[in-house]
C-alpha cells in the first residue's frame, strides 16, 4: 500500500512537467526540429516503433552483457584483492587510475581495435560498470567487524569458514550499492560505445537523427534509454531485497 | 589446569588455576584486564611472559581448540537466524547445515527459544540474543567456557533473570567455567570460587570460596541470606582494597 503512495510525488511532478512543456511549446510555436512537444515525441514513438524497438534491443543487450561481465570480473577481482594484500597494493592504484581515463577518448580506440560489432560496446559498458562493483565489494569484504573475526576463531573457523560465513555476507550491502551505481552507468556506457562507431543501437539512431533534424526521434531514444537504465536499477534493488533482507532490519 | 600471566601493562603476574568442572568468577573493576586475560586464555592473544595452559594445551592455537569464549557483545550474525547463529561452531567443524540444526534445536528449546529459531537477531530482545550467544558457545563443544561479562549490556531486571537462568543451565551442563564480571552478586551466584583482581595492572588480591545452598534456594532469598551478605561484604572489601 505504501509503494504507490511513495512514487506518487515523482509521477505527479513528471505529469506536471510534461503538461507545462506541451503548453509552452504550443504557445510559443517552437518548431518540432528545434524542441519537440511531448505530443511530437509520442508521434515519433508511433511512427518509428520498429526502428526504436530493434535498436533498443541492441542497446539493451549491450547493457546487460556488459553489466554481466562487469559483475563477474568485479566480484572475482574484489575477492582476489581481499585474499592477497600484495595483489591489492599492486592493483588498487591502477584500478583508480584507470577510472581517470575518459571513456569518450577510450571508445574510439576500442572501436579501432575491435571493430564495429558488439565487442567494443561490451568492453566499454563493462569498463564503466566494474569499478563501482569492485570498490563496493572490496570495501564490503573488509567491513566485517574485527570482533567477528575473533569470535569465529574461538568457534573453530578456518580462513574459508570466515570468508563464507562472515565476510561474504557482510560484503553484500556494499556490493549492492556498487551494483546500483553500475546499473545506472550501463546505459551511458552503451551509448558512448555506439557513438564511437556502430551500425545499430539507440546511440546510432540518435547520431543518424541529429543531422536529419529528427529531434523527436532523439527524445524518444533518450526516453527508452532512461527506461532501460531505470529497469535495470529497479531489478538490482529488488534482487537486493531478496538477497540481503537483513540490511533493512538493521536500518529500521 | 594451570594458567599464569605476566603481561606488563594490563596484567601483572596473575597466577590462577581452575580445576576441571570448577566454576571460577574473576571479579575486578573495569579496566583491570579481565577481558584481556580471557582473550589470552582463549588463545586469541599471547601473554608477554609467563605460561598459559588450557586442558594441557599451551600454544595459542591449541588453546583456541580447547576453549569457547562468549564475548561481552552477543556478536550474533545479523544474516543468520537464531538457530543458525547457534550452529556456527558446528558448521565450522565441518558438519552439514542440516546436521548442525538437528544438534542445536534441542538446546535452543531448552533455553526457551523454540519459537524463535527462525527469528533474525534484530527481532530478538537483548536477553534472547544473549541466550542464543550462550547456546552458540555451548555448542562449540569445548570443556572450558570463558564468559566475558555475559550480561554486562543488559538492564538489571533482565540480567537478574538471566543470571538465574545461567545458573540452572550450568548446573545441567557441567563444564569448567571462567566467568569475568564486575558484578559482585553475579560472581557469587554463579561461581564456586571468586577471584578478586586489583585495578590495573591486574593482580590477584583475594580468593573467596563460595559455599552457598544455591540449588535449593530461589535467587531472592539467597541474595538476602546472612551467608550471602557476608560473602558479598568480603568480596566488596577485597575489590576496594
Amino acid at each position: 500500500m505504501t509503494r504507490p503512495r511513495r512514487i506518487a510525488p515523482a509521477l505527479l511532478l513528471l505529469a506536471a512537467t510534461v503538461g507545462v512543456w506541451q503548453l509552452v511549446v504550443r504557445a510559443t510555436g517552437t518548431p518540432s526540429w528545434l524542441w519537440p512537444a511531448p505530443s511530437a515525441v509520442a508521434r515519433a514513438f508511433a511512427d518509428d516503433d520498429g526502428l526504436l524497438a530493434r535498436n533498443g534491443w541492441v542497446t539493451l543487450r549491450e547493457m546487460l552483457l556488459g553489466f554481466g561481465v562487469a559483475v563477474a570480473v568485479g566480484v572475482g577481482l574484489a575477492c582476489a584483492l581481499h585474499f592477497s594484500t600484495a595483489l591489492r597494493r599492486a592493483v588498487y592504484p591502477i584500478l583508480v587510475a584507470s577510472q581517470t581515463v575518459p571513456v569518450v577518448v577510450l571508445a574510439p580506440i576500442l572501436v579501432v581495435a575491435f571493430g564495429y560489432g558488439l565487442l567494443p560496446k561490451l568492453a566499454i559498458v563493462a569498463l564503466v560498470c566494474f569499478f563501482p562493483i569492485v570498490v563496493g565489494m572490496s570495501d564490503g569484504l573488509r567491513s566485517a567487524d574485527r570482533q567477528y573475526r575473533r569470535l569465529m576463531l574461538t568457534l573453530d573457523a578456518g580462513r574459508v569458514d570466515l570468508f563464507r560465513r562472515v565476510e561474504l555476507p557482510a560484503s553484500l550491502p556494499s556490493l549492492f550499492s556498487g551494483l546500483r551505481i553500475a546499473a545506472a552507468y550501463a546505459a551511458i556506457g552503451a551509448v558512448f560505445g555506439e557513438w564511437a562507431g556502430a551500425g545499430s543501437g539507440l546511440g546510432y539512431v540518435m547520431q543518424q537523427a541529429a543531422p536529419a533534424l529528427a529531434t523527436a526521434r532523439i527524445f524518444a531514444s533518450v526516453l527508452i534509454l532512461t527506461a532501460m537504465a531505470l529497469a535495470l536499477f529497479v531489478l538490482v534493488t529488488a534482487l537486493e531485497r531478496v538477497v540481503v533482507p537483513w540490511s533493512r532490519d538493521a536500518a529500521a | 589446569m594451570r594458567k599464569r600471566f605476566g603481561e606488563l601493562l594490563v596484567l601483572d603476574g596473575v597466577d590462577l588455576r581452575v580445576g576441571r568442572g570448577e566454576r571460577v568468577a574473576l571479579l575486578g573493576p573495569s579496566g583491570c584486564g579481565k577481558s584481556t586475560l580471557l582473550g589470552i586464555v582463549a588463545g586469541l592473544d599471547e601473554a608477554d611472559g609467563g605460561a598459559v595452559s588450557a586442558g594441557g594445551a599451551t600454544g595459542a592455537r591449541a588453546r583456541l581448540a580447547q576453549c569457547a569464549l562468549m564475548p561481552q557483545r552477543d556478536l550474533l550474525l545479523p544474516w543468520r537466524s537464531a538457530l543458525d547463529n547457534a550452529c556456527l561452531a558446528l558448521e565450522n567443524q565441518g558438519r552439514s547445515q542440516a546436521e548442525a540444526r538437528e544438534l542445536a534445536r534441542p538446546l535452543l528449546a531448552d533455553l526457551g527459544l523454540a519459537e524463535f529459531e527462525r527469528a533474525r537477531p534484530s527481532e530478538l530482545s537483548g536477553g534472547m540474543r544473549q541466550r542464543v550467544a550462550f547456546a552458540r558457545t555451548l555448542l562449540a563443544g569445548k570443556e572450558l567456557l570463558l564468559l566475558d561479562e555475559p550480561f554486562g549490556a543488559l538492564d538489571s531486571l533482565t540480567r537478574a533473570s538471566l543470571q538465574e537462568w545461567l545458573r540452572r543451565a550450568l548446573e545441567r551442563e557441567r563444564r569448567t567455567v571462567l566467568l569475568v564480571t564486575h558484578d559482585v552478586e553475579e560472581a557469587l551466584l554463579l561461581a564456586d570460587r571468586v577471584v578478586v583482581l586489583s585495578p590495573r595492572p591486574g593482580r590477584v588480591v583475594a580468593e573467596i570460596p563460595v559455599e552457598l545452598p544455591r540449588d535449593a534456594c530461589p535467587r531472592r532469598e539467597l541474595i538476602l541470606s546472612a551467608e550471602f551478605l557476608e560473602l558479598r561484604e568480603r568480596a566488596l572489601e577485597a575489590v576496594e582494597g
